[in-house]
């Protein structure tokens, strides 16, 4: 799973040196607000790690050739954690042939049943609250009917799941997104600065766990994260080419010095 | 008249000249008045088309009323302190010499160089790299060459730079000032308390100037271009956050974060700077709102700017032989961090193959040539460049076969011991397919 526990305290912010420094744009009104919406936390940026994708079912032999597969596309929190704290509705946009194909999905589990019969690329707008962020984020992802492996039969039992894993990141949060989701669990909030004043948390929503899918009904098809996978990959791969590196480094200095023949051995420059 | 001769000019006058009275014509001929023949064969012979002078008005005398005479005498100038005498002519008016000091003695000007007593040595200017006589010779030195630095240094008995005699000189005066000042308001606008010397800006101005006259034209244009570049960039970035709200935040916690991160799972190797560079994270930084791979596309991109197609799909085969993806399943902040960090060091990796590759191109050549004086080692390198020449082909491909899931694991498991391996055995006793030929690299 991927690391995503959020600390709520202020931890020993020994990684980076810059003190918080809140800054006002815009004009400054009475409207407490306003205020403090436009004020951003700077130098902090807030990540939430979403998982989006197709769940994709066969209908058997006896559903009807135009509707041959039900599918569901959704956007979940990585950790199955509830979104609805940074979206506020996500817009999937279907296909043409499908009636009313722009739909909006107001409320999380941010998600869309179908039936159809065919591949096409869905569209997937999300819309972010108003202290979040007021332009959308658009991703894409192909809806996958049929397996990879056209050997025998579809099952109508198991699934064809596409799930891509990404991270929204918000480099600058305002204090009223800020301060509203510190203790959020779908929310990823770095370790903080030394000497970084928090601003004081708000009062957690109270239906908090319904827009979650933890519990969700397909679950159990969710595809695993792990970021330790690809890191030690990547840790590996670092360790094979740095060893190459070093290598290359001591021949090439050897070369050097094979290419100065004429001076004595004693004055041999090693670069 | 000759010149016209030799010229081959028509020895009659100018039409114009013909037009006037008949007396410049004759004028030409014989002496004129006022001027020598000679002279006036200097203008062509002829009067000029516009007479500068009136001939008649050049000898005139000035009303000589005045006795005029010129004198041998003797004088003294006052710039000079030790009475010597010497004689000048001397235009006398009516039998009296002119009055006055010499004239040009007003030039003798002269710097106000402070002395200092010994006591004032004592109290205020004692300084660790200075003896009092090191700085009693500069003050000497600089009275009798007027602060003329550059032949103080010259003169001076032990070896000092200019800026740090400067340095001594101006700040023992100014100290002097300040000490014998009655209140600190009165000197305060004197020009050496107000602007103190500055020893290092004065070096670093020196060095900069020296190394802006030393650039070659080439250098010139570079830094030409780099400045219009910079210019333009910041000009388009105004324009940009002019049109966005004026604030600008910086991801600059991606380095130090990250890094910890990574020393979690295990990787022991010191990780190389993992530092996102900041203009190119300017991009995805300026927006509200991006998703990490759309900031790991953009820094892949900025990374690999410099390098050419060919390159790029290099390091993508050799991420792929490495068995990473190409882009990361799971793009978490620090997966993100370590694959950017990976391709540059591939990038490294490459352009040092390509570094050995042309030295030993060239030491080949060389050393075909040259090397009778060292046999031993010469067959050395010869066997160790050809035996790290095939590592290195090898260890390119990572031994890995297309396709063949069961061999690539294989491979793979060989790893860091197949380097010995093959280092200790000769060439081509590898029967491996390679991907890549020596003359890609």
């Amino acid at each position: 799973m991927p690391q995503t526990v959020t600390e709520a305290q202020v931890v020993d912010g020994g990684s980076a040196s810059k003190p918080q420094r809140i800054i006002k744009l815009g004009k400054t009104t009475d409207d407490s607000d306003k205020k403090s919406a436009n004020r951003r936390v700077k130098d902090v940026e807030l990540c939430v790690p979403i998982v989006y994708g197709t769940i994709a079912f066969y209908l058997g032999r006896k559903a009807s050739e135009s509707q041959s597969h039900k599918w569901t596309v959704y956007v979940r929190g990585a950790t199955n954690e509830d979104l609805g704290a940074v979206i506020k509705h996500v817009v999937f946009q279907l296909h043409p042939s499908f009636n009313n194909p722009t739909r909006v999905v107001e409320s999380p589990p941010f998600e869309l049943s179908e039936c159809g019969w065919g591949e096409f690329e869905i569209g997937i707008s999300l819309f972010f609250h108003s202290d979040v962020c007021d332009k959308k984020l658009d991703l894409f992802h192909f809806l996958k009917l049929y397996p990879e492996d056209e050997s025998g039969p579809q099952s109508t039992k198991k699934p064809v799941v596409m799930e891509s894993y990404n991270e929204i990141v918000f480099p600058e949060p305002s204090e009223c997104f800020f301060a509203r989701v510190q203790n959020h669990p779908a929310i990823h909030v770095p370790r903080l600065p030394a000497g970084f004043s928090l601003p004081a948390p708000v009062e957690n929503m109270n239906d908090r766990g319904r827009g979650d899918t933890k519990d969700h009904p397909l679950s159990q098809w969710f595809m695993n994260f792990s970021e330790a996978d690809e890191l030690l990959k990547l840790a590996s791969a670092r360790q094979q080419v740095q060893a190459h590196i070093v290598k290359l480094r001591r021949e090439l200095s050897v070369t050097d010095g094979m290419l100065q023949p004429l001076k004595p051995a004693s004055s041999y420059e090693c670069i | 008249m000759d010149a016209k001769d030799i010229l081959g000019l028509p020895k009659t006058p100018l039409s114009i000249t013909q037009e006037k009275k008949s007396r410049p014509q004759k004028d030409s001929q014989r002496k004129p008045d006022g001027i020598s023949r000679e002279v006036y064969a200097l203008t062509g012979g002829v009067a000029p088309l516009m007479p500068s002078i009136d001939v008649s008005q050049l000898k005139r005398r000035p009303p000589s009323d005045e006795k005029i005479t010129w004198q041998w005498l003797p004088f003294t100038s006052s710039a000079r302190k030790d009475n010597l005498q010497l004689y000048h002519w001397v235009r006398v008016v009516n039998g009296v010499p002119p009055t006055g000091d010499y004239s040009f003695a007003k030039y003798n000007k002269s710097v106000d160089v402070i002395r200092y007593t010994d006591e004032e040595y004592e109290k205020h200017l004692t300084d660790p790299k200075w003896t009092k006589e090191e700085t009693d010779q500069l003050f000497d030195l600089c009275e009798r060459f007027d602060l003329r630095f550059i032949i103080i240094a010259d003169r001076f008995p032990t070896p000092r730079t200019v800026e740090e005699l400067k340095d001594r000189y101006y700040s023992v005066s100014r100290t002097i000032l300040v000490a014998r000042a009655p209140s600190p308001g009165e000197v305060a606008g004197h020009p050496l308390v107000k602007e103190p010397y500055n020893v290092t800006q004065e070096i670093e101005r020196k060095r900069a100037l020296s190394m802006v006259l030393s650039q070659t034209k080439h250098q010139e244009r570079k830094d030409a271009e780099v400045l219009a570049e910079a210019k333009r960039i910041a000009e388009s970035r105004m324009a940009a956050r002019a049109a966005e709200e004026p604030d600008l935040p910086i991801a600059s916690d991606i380095g130090p974060e990250s890094a910890e991160r990574a020393v979690g799972p295990g990787d022991t190797i010191s990780p190389s700077n993992v530092q996102v560079p900041a203009p190119a994270a300017a991009p995805s930084t300026s927006l509200r709102v991006y998703l990490r791979t759309y900031a790991l596309e953009q820094m892949v991109q900025a990374a690999s700017s410099s390098a050419g197609l060919r390159t790029i799909k290099r390091v993508e085969q050799t991420l792929q032989d490495l068995e990473v993806n190409l882009k990361p399943k799971v793009p978490t902040k620090a997966v993100c961090a370590e694959h950017l960090e990976l391709r540059k060091e591939i990038l490294t990796l490459l352009n040092l193959q390509k570094q050995l590759q042309y030295k030993e191109a060239e030491g080949s050549s060389f050393r075909d040539g040259s090397y009778g004086d060292m046999p031993g080692s010469a067959k050395r390198s010869q066997r160790a460049a050809d035996q790290d020449r095939t590592f290195v082909l090898d260890t390119i491909s990572f031994g890995v076969i297309p396709g063949d899931r069961g061999v690539k694991r294989e491979q793979k498991r060989k790893g860091p011991g197949r380097a010995s391996e093959t280092s200790s055995s000769p060439a081509g006793a590898h029967k491996r397919p390679r991907k890549m030929k020596a003359s890609d690299l």
